[in-house]
């Protein structure tokens, strides 16, 4: 046993598709921070708000105002040093904590493919993807190395497995695949794209959409890494995340996980794409060829092969925690983010806060958009930890305007998948008497129907 | 250089070149489309929009500017008149145009898109209470500036509501803009804001006929920027800010600690509140329900009902559409209990002011999540990625 773990993490493989991955994952992170400081995201969904809401155990975490571009220059700056794998440990380090930062500011724009970045950056940070075609390699003698670890690039392939995998697994519920929904919603309503926009409006394709949707997602690990499907495979990944950059909304995800899926080639293929980068930095004259040794010794391998095994088990292990909770997870939404659960819901809501003076019994209502920008609105009357959070911030807001004896009460509706709105969390219940914990919230009313799934 | 490192990479894939050239055209097809929202082909899905918007435009919007314009130029020729010979008959005769171009502007202020929004339109003729200090100073001082944001509580429907109404018994009304000493003041105000009012209206109106009617009922895109999305999000802001909050909910107190029935639309006339509200629900409805002016217009009826209706929303066994509609009704028949005065019904009985706030909220719920979710449009331009 001991020695089959020694053997298969002493095990090398050849040093290329951690250095393509590392140069095009840093590039494309660079793109992103462009993109999104180019829309002005930075300002309207970090600055302007005058209220976040943070993460289970991060409410410390101070919002840094006109500071936040700065966050986003050591993140645009970092993931650039990763690709020319300049000073890497420091840079992907920093890469992921600014970036990190970034998503635990406000918990309105979480995106699974956020949280896939973060995971990404994290396990980037063991491995050695600066031993080859680097400038760190270019700098340091003892780093250089044209063979890694082979676990090194096993783990990156796990994480996309996973992701891939545990969305498809969060598929199989009844929604999806008997009521097509959330298909059924969205695809009509993009009746103005090109050729597709007549076909989207029938039935048959909501179904098709959605039953196809899951088994690619369950099916495409395995056909990336069986060597005979590969390349169909990724022909499918392209057209897949392509179809979905289409459809909706999602930014540079699809292109962040059709250049990932490239992880799954051999060696020879990304030693071919990179002498088309030699070729083009001649060019430009900005190319050194250097002796490189056949084996790296680094010291702190196994290390890092102990804290990447962990985070793999984690990442196994924190999609099932909902299984702990009692109700359905699409109404509570407890245990359902960090669990690659996308694009399930259609979840619309509205949320009136009440505020009661418990002496004299006189209450008012708030209005929602003088505290946040509706798409905080959006997300907050949805999501029950939300509602507990800025209910606790009107108590307070109030307080301090010198109302007292405050309770905070809320009236909700909630509207899933199509179905009727209906009453969310209890209006009996005053918030700021509540914690928010990973208990299971009893204050959410009871879901009216049933989805059957995993 | 995209081109030759794809070629470059799908060569090593071993494939058949053809293939990947179709796949590559394919991905620069839509890196060149994906981005384009406002892309112009016509859509053709199983429900009509262009009919859809031509119904609003043709036969709803600008069928109920004219209306509202030409009511507002009869208000204008009155107080001419009145100005140029003050009467209590003449001041009467302001008075009932007043109340019809009030009544009319009810069934225009839900579009506030186009010219109106940039005009802050609904605000420049209709924010209350009205500021009458602030307007007893710029007579006295006989200075003002309309144009200045900060006179928007000082003008419009509710100002006039003050200087028509609000300024004492009849004959000192008729004092103010003859015997006072600011009486050339009161008649110059009095004139600047029903003017103001013209030019604001006949400028959204302009905007309409040359060339935002066509740019709307061409807008058929699914994206934000459509026309059919701004409108509803126009609609719906109305309806929640204006109309349930305005005229019912922040009057009768709910969203403060005591009741403000010094906030009620109409505060110095006191006698039409209700007879607003009614208007302005009506236009709601009818809005909803696609009736035009003209009722054998090619695409009348074409509305959000209808929209419903094709997409077929059955909600636990109902129509949405239905649920909709019947709320409306509930709503109405809770305003019928109301006395006519809203001021005496809150300070009196606040709880019946309260039931029609519940009934009018209802539907908010039923058309901002319902609804909404139904014709997946997306709440005031959320500018974000989703995943």
């Amino acid at each position: 046993m001991k020695s089959s773990y020694n053997r298969y993490i002493t095990k090398q493989t050849k040093a290329a598709p951690l250095a393509v991955f590392r140069i095009l994952f840093g590039f494309m992170m660079l793109a992103s921070i462009i993109r999104f400081w180019s829309f002005g995201w930075i300002e309207t969904l970090y600055i302007e708000p005058i209220f976040s809401f943070s993460y289970y155990g991060f409410h410390w975490l101070p919002n840094l105002g006109q500071f936040t571009y700065l966050l986003f220059i050591i993140c645009g700056v970092s993931a650039f040093s990763v690709a020319i794998g300049y000073r890497y440990r420091l840079a992907i380090v920093l890469f992921f904590l600014s970036f990190t930062y970034i998503e635990l500011l406000d918990k309105t724009t979480y995106l699974n493919h956020y949280y896939f970045i973060s995971c990404l950056s994290f396990l980037l940070i063991f491995l050695p993807a600066n031993c080859y075609y680097s400038l760190d390699a270019l700098r340091l003698k003892n780093i250089r190395a044209n063979t890694i670890p082979a676990w090194s690039i096993n783990s990156i392939k796990l994480l996309l497995c996973i992701v891939y995998f545990f969305a498809g697994l969060a598929k199989l519920n009844s929604d999806w695949l008997l009521n097509a929904m959330p298909l059924q919603i969205w695809l009509p309503s993009k009746y103005d794209i090109p050729f597709l926009g007549d076909l989207l409006q029938q039935s048959w394709i909501h179904y098709a959409f959605s039953w196809g949707g899951a088994f690619y997602d369950l099916a495409i690990p395995f056909l990336l890494l069986w060597k005979p499907t590969r390349s169909i495979a990724f022909i499918f990944v392209v057209i897949f995340h392509v179809l979905t950059r289409i459809l909706f909304p999602i930014g540079m995800f699809p292109y962040i996980m059709i250049v990932s899926a490239l992880i799954f080639f051999d060696a020879t293929f990304h030693e071919r794409i990179l002498s088309f980068f030699s070729w083009l930095l001649k060019k430009i004259r900005l190319f050194r060829v250097v002796k490189v040794n056949d084996l790296q010794k680094e010291k702190s391998a196994k290390i890092a092969s102990y804290v990447v095994g962990l985070f793999i088990v984690v990442q196994l292990l924190l999609p099932w925690r909902y299984v702990w909770y009692p109700k359905e997870l699409f109404w509570t939404e407890e245990g359902y983010r960090f669990s690659w659960r996308v694009m399930l819901m259609e979840k619309a809501g509205y949320a009136q806060f009440i505020i009661k003076n418990t002496k004299t019994g006189s209450q008012f209502a708030v209005n929602n958009s003088d505290f946040l920008t509706p798409f905080q609105e959006k997300q907050m009357s949805t999501q029950p930890d939300f509602i507990l959070e800025y209910a606790h911030y009107l108590g307070t807001h109030f307080k301090s305007q010198g109302h007292q004896n405050i309770a905070v009460y809320v009236e909700s509706y909630v509207a899933l998948n199509g179905r009727l709105s209906q009453p969310f969390i209890s209006p009996e219940v005053n918030l700021l008497d509540l914690e928010d914990t990973f208990r299971h919230k009893d204050w959410i009313l009871e879901f009216n129907d049933t989805i059957q799934g995993i | 250089m995209k081109a030759v490192a794809f070629d470059y990479f799908c060569r090593k894939l071993n494939m058949k070149k053809n293939i990947i050239y179709v796949l590559f055209c394919f991905l620069a097809f839509v890196s060149a489309c994906g981005e384009d929202d406002t892309s112009d082909s016509q859509p053709t899905d199983s429900y009509d929009r262009g009919a859809l918007l031509l119904n609003w435009a043709d036969n709803i919007i600008i069928p109920r500017y004219d209306n509202f314009a030409t009511s507002l130029n009869t208000l204008v020729t009155t107080s001419q008149s009145f100005a140029d010979s003050p009467s209590s008959s003449s001041l009467e005769e302001v008075r009932a145009s007043w109340l019809t171009a009030y009544s009319a502007f009810q069934k225009v202020s839900m579009f506030e898109i186009g010219r109106a929004e940039t005009l802050n339109y609904r605000n420049r003729l209709n924010v209350y209470p009205t500021n009458t200090s602030e307007i007893d100073g710029y007579i006295s001082s006989n200075t003002w500036n309309l144009e200045l944001p900060s006179t928007i509580d000082s003008q419009g429907f509710p100002a006039l509501d003050y200087l028509l109404y609000g300024l004492g018994t009849d004959q000192e009304t008729l004092d103010k803009y003859t015997t006072d000493e600011n009486a050339s003041s009161y008649t110059m105000y009095l004139l600047d804001l029903v003017t103001t009012m013209q030019t604001l209206t006949n400028e959204v109106i302009s905007d309409w006929e040359n060339g935002y009617r066509e740019t709307y009922i061409t807008n058929t895109s699914s994206s934000a920027s459509g026309a059919v999305d701004q409108t509803v999000n126009a609609f719906l802001f109305y309806y929640e800010k204006a109309l349930r909050a305005g005229k019912v909910g922040i009057p009768a107190g709910v969203f403060s600690e005591t009741s403000l029935p010094q906030n009620v639309e109409s505060f110095h006339n006191q006698f039409v509140s209700k007879l607003l509200l009614t208007q302005a629900l009506s236009a709601t409805v009818s809005f909803f329900n696609g009736e035009g002016a003209t009722a054998d217009f090619p695409s009348n009826g074409f509305s959000l009902n209808s929209y419903l209706e094709a997409l077929n929303t059955v909600k636990n066994g109902s129509d949405l559409s239905t649920l909709i509609n019947d709320q409306f009704q509930v709503a109405f028949s809770k305003i019928e209990l109301l006395d006519d005065n809203f001021i005496e019904q809150i300070t009196n009985d606040n709880t019946k002011m309260l039931q029609a706030y519940d009934e009018l909220q209802r539907n908010v719920i039923l058309m901002k999540v319902d609804m909404l979710q139904a014709l997946s449009i997306d709440v005031n331009y959320i500018d974000a990625d989703g995943d």
